[in-house]
């Protein structure tokens, strides 16, 4: 059967340099549960080390915690990769991780916060998460494909980091699995005011960085169950999943 | 100025669209965000840029620019040389910053027609 399930498919935690302690993992989850989502994906730029702790957290909760990163390519594009289990994303952090030069500056970008699902600070990354990679768009697409994961090109709408902007147009041979729409736009209007998604299915999402921000965008998604694979699914309007709009 | 005489003249290394070098150079432009190229880059110009994407040839050939030059000692990825063959557009390697270049192209008498 099928049933409808809210998510809010880009979130960022303390662990991205942009956020604060307010973004701890744990904390994502109550603000998450609290606005009714069914489902998050937890996508930090260029690392998905907090996502595990977020996951740990929802306990017992009706919560679907899908670990994601948002990676920069070299072109200097943004793009969600979400993984279905928590291995997977590990191996493609691995991957970004081999091709993500220089090191943060706490004081300048940001602090870089690794947390428990408890709360408890683990550490600090020292690596330049708020970089570009060194790995091409379409790279890193096959890759996140390779290894079972839905590709969403982030916030396609803004100048920075958008697709659209940075390359002036989509191009043909990318296999993304979807394109998001940033909260500044209505879904519904976004085939017109966006004539450069073309035929790409799109969703919406909060892309936050403070609690207040976290479903402040978030897309209706008619699934079987709050998978990576069915929303895989959904975006290509297969066996009757869909993305409601 | 043509491609081929801009190349020889400035040392700026060919390394893909050989059959290109002929274009006539028309005027300049700078950008790095593709979707500003598409809609503010003169036609027939020469587009200084970072960007290596194949994207770029696209919009070149949409714009039937002279040539792109890669500024910096950015390369082009491997699709984007080999599109650039197939449209004949000249892409030109330069390993100094765009500033130095255009101050170079600028002098020689290369200028936009509302610049």
């Amino acid at each position: 059967m099928l049933e409808h399930f809210k998510a809010d498919l880009h979130i960022h935690t303390c662990l991205s340099p942009c956020t604060e302690w307010e973004m701890s993992p744990k904390k994502i989850v109550e603000r998450s549960l609290k606005k009714d989502l069914d489902i998050i994906a937890i996508c930090d730029h260029n690392s998905v080390e907090n996502a595990g702790a977020a996951i740990r957290s929802v306990k017992s909760n009706p919560l679907c915690v899908i670990p994601g990163m948002e990676i920069c390519s070299k072109e200097e594009v943004h793009v969600l990769a979400l993984f279905g289990e928590l291995e997977q994303a590990l191996v493609m952090q691995q991957h970004v991780y081999s091709h993500l030069p220089g090191q943060n500056e706490a004081k300048v970008f940001g602090y870089q916060i690794i947390a428990d699902e408890n709360d408890e600070v683990l550490g600090e990354s020292s690596r330049l998460l708020i970089g570009a990679t060194e790995l091409g768009l379409q790279e890193i697409v096959t890759k996140a494909r390779s290894l079972g994961g839905v590709t969403i090109a982030s916030h396609v709408d803004r100048p920075a980091f958008g697709i659209i902007g940075k390359l002036g147009f989509i191009p043909d041979d990318l296999r993304i699995d979807g394109v998001e729409i940033s909260y500044r736009i209505p879904l519904k209007t976004a085939r017109d005011s966006i004539p450069g998604i073309k035929d790409f299915p799109c969703v919406t999402s909060s892309d936050a960085h403070h609690p207040d921000d976290i479903g402040r965008a978030w897309t209706s998604f008619l699934l079987a169950a709050p998978t990576v694979e069915e929303i895989r699914l959904a975006l290509k309007g297969e066996k009757g999943r869909k993305v409601e709009i | 100025m043509t491609v081929k005489e801009l190349s020889d003249r400035f040392d700026v290394q060919v390394v893909a669209g050989e059959k290109g070098l002929n274009r006539t150079i028309d005027g300049g432009y700078c950008g790095d965000l593709l979707s500003d190229v598409m809609a503010n880059a003169p036609q027939r110009c020469i587009w200084l840029t970072v960007q290596g994407h194949q994207n770029v040839v696209a919009i070149a050939v949409l714009k039937e620019m002279a040539a792109i030059v890669l500024t910096s000692g950015y390369k082009p990825d491997p699709e984007t040389v080999e599109k650039a063959g197939v449209e004949g557009i000249p892409i030109l390697a330069w390993k100094g910053s765009a500033y130095d270049l255009v101050g170079l192209i600028h002098a020689a008498g290369v200028r936009n027609s509302d610049g």
